[in-house]
């Protein structure tokens, strides 16, 4: 075993250790399909614990998206991004008019890799996620065979919130809806707005609410 | 029984094994072949499909239990502190996610999991057991608040606090009372503390089990219906005694007399039901029917539904124990 391979293990481990990283396959069953997860994105931790997540045969198979000037600061960083979890760069900020930041993507797609995408760009720590940015309409758009794999993933903001760097131990779920598909016709704003929905529909309901009465 | 006397202390445990995991096989098998008698009648079938399904879970809960009582056993103070250890984790996991913490109680979590948990256990490992029992109550009680207030947030503060000492406590310094309790050396006692908590875990499971049997046959007036709608007193009553009643017939495994061996094991027991009762309070209030994952899709373990228990029993049956051979 590698030493990447190994620190893949162990950060899974570590991952379900503190967070359980249950994954609930509500709207599909976790199949070696070309898939693009679209997640909602509340700390660090999203990554790895998504990445816990999936059977261990799926990992290998399904790349994330790193954003390249935070994740190549450090040759830790890089190391950890580029060997353990396989990841793909996005610049945040072009560079020059021509570059297109979906480039990378489209390679990884083009191979037959699937993708963990995170759409919302950066962060959220307030309830819901942000609007979409517009990566995945053109993704959509260009391998309409990919499955769009709405996802959400509860609990984590209270796990690790934005600024903290030791986790506290809480279970968290990851919960995988209904395959989405771009409709013939339909424009990016649509598109984009309905695919956040499907992410927020992921959401468990919260435990206090409709269980207050039955059972003793 | 003069023969039995003979024995060395490690021969006498060794024996215990022998007669749990024996007792458990029989069992185990006897009813396995139950499930396979024939049953011509397609209502009987399911009704003891359906009985099958519910003793099975019983049963395998039954094995764990056991398999961790052997290995707690066998891997010496090392092992057995860590394997506790780790039950108090995954119990005190569960407990937060339920509670409500805030962003500001980040750290005073970390505090909780990451230094008291494992500082616990230590002690426990080491048998420092004048500091074991006060660490918590006194060193932590101060500690958590402080770390607390110095996140700077007065919002609901003293509930925030509240919520983590008490898991505190109940996962952590209640569970930690069981590896204490292997590890105890009162004298007459040494090295035979597997049997104090095979006592423990016995009496607690005797009593539960008469407590529940109690409140499906006889169906009193529950006290307190908004909490539980089976607890009654009659049925407490007759779980504490049924588990006093074991604690007496097992008085001989046990550095007690017949009556101490009756007296403790009543304390014990009537600490575990009402333990139970308090637990489903919270539970109540958490808004959930069982602890652990929210989502019992994947099968998600409600670990703290099933130690909670012995949370409350063990600090009484080791306080007791302690106490009295001073």
């Amino acid at each position: 075993m590698t030493l990447a391979a190994f620190t893949g293990q162990l950060l899974a481990f570590i991952a379900r250790l503190i967070t359980g990283a249950q994954g609930h396959w509500k709207g599909c069953p976790p199949m070696a399909e070309q898939r693009i997860y679209i997640a909602n994105h509340q700390s660090h931790f999203d990554l790895v614990l998504i990445w816990a997540a999936f059977p261990h045969e799926l990992r290998a198979q399904t790349r994330a998206i790193a954003a390249r000037d935070y994740w190549t600061k450090s040759a830790f960083r890089r190391w950890l991004t580029t060997e353990v979890f396989n990841a793909i760069y996005v610049s945040r900020t072009r560079a020059n008019p021509d570059e297109d930041p979906l480039e990378p993507l489209v390679e990884a797609l083009a191979n037959g890799d699937s993708l963990v995408i995170f759409p919302e760009g950066t962060r959220s720590n307030k309830g819901n996620p942000m609007p979409f940015k517009s990566g995945i309409f053109h993704l959509a758009e260009q391998f309409p065979h990919v499955q769009l794999i709405p996802t959400w993933i509860d609990n984590v903001q209270r796990v690790m919130p934005k600024g903290e760097v030791v986790p506290v131990p809480i279970l968290c779920t990851v919960t995988f809806g209904e395959p989405l598909q771009l409709r013939p016709g339909e424009n990016k704003a649509d598109f984009l707005c309905r695919a956040r929905e499907a992410v927020m529909e992921q959401r468990p309901d919260p435990y206090w609410v409709g269980r207050e009465e039955g059972g003793d | 029984m003069r023969w039995l006397k003979q024995l060395t202390s490690s021969e006498q445990v060794a024996l215990l094994f022998v007669v749990l995991f024996g007792f458990l096989m029989l069992l185990t098998v006897g009813l396995f072949l139950n499930s396979l008698r024939e049953r011509p009648n397609e209502d009987e079938r399911l009704k003891s499909q359906l009985a099958w399904e519910r003793v099975r879970r019983d049963l395998r809960a039954a094995w764990i239990g056991g398999c961790m009582f052997w290995v707690a056993w066998i891997s010496g103070p090392l092992g057995a502190t860590l394997l506790f250890a780790l039950f108090s984790f995954l119990a005190l996991r569960e407990f937060i996610t339920l509670v409500h913490t805030e962003r500001s109680d980040h750290r005073t979590l970390i505090v909780a999991f990451f230094v008291l948990l494992p500082v616990q256990y230590m002690i426990c490992g080491t048998r420092f057991f004048d500091l074991f029992t006060v660490f918590l109550p006194v060193y932590g009680f101060l500690v958590l608040p402080i770390v607390s207030a110095l996140a700077g947030d007065p919002r609901r503060f003293l509930e925030r606090n509240a919520k983590i000492q008490w898991g505190v406590m109940v996962c952590v310094y209640g569970l930690s009372h069981a590896p204490a309790l292997l590890l105890l050396d009162i004298p007459g006692n040494i090295g035979r503390g597997a049997f104090l908590l095979f006592f423990l875990v016995m009496v607690v499971a005797a009593s539960q089990i008469a407590q529940e049997i109690a409140t499906r046959t006889l169906r009193r007036r529950p006290v307190a219906r908004q909490i539980s709608r089976s607890f009654s007193m009659r049925a407490w009553w007759i779980g504490t005694c049924t588990g006093a009643l074991a604690g007496l017939l097992l008085y001989w495994i046990t550095p007690f007399k017949a009556g101490q061996a009756l007296a403790m094991a009543f304390l014990t027991a009537a600490a575990a039901g009402f333990g139970g009762l308090v637990m489903k309070a919270l539970k109540k209030d958490a808004g959930v029917l069982y602890w652990g994952n929210r989502s019992s899709i994947t099968g998600a373990v409600g670990l703290l539904d099933r130690i909670a228990v012995l949370c409350f029993a063990a600090p009484v049956l080791f306080h007791s124990a302690r106490w009295y051979y001073r």
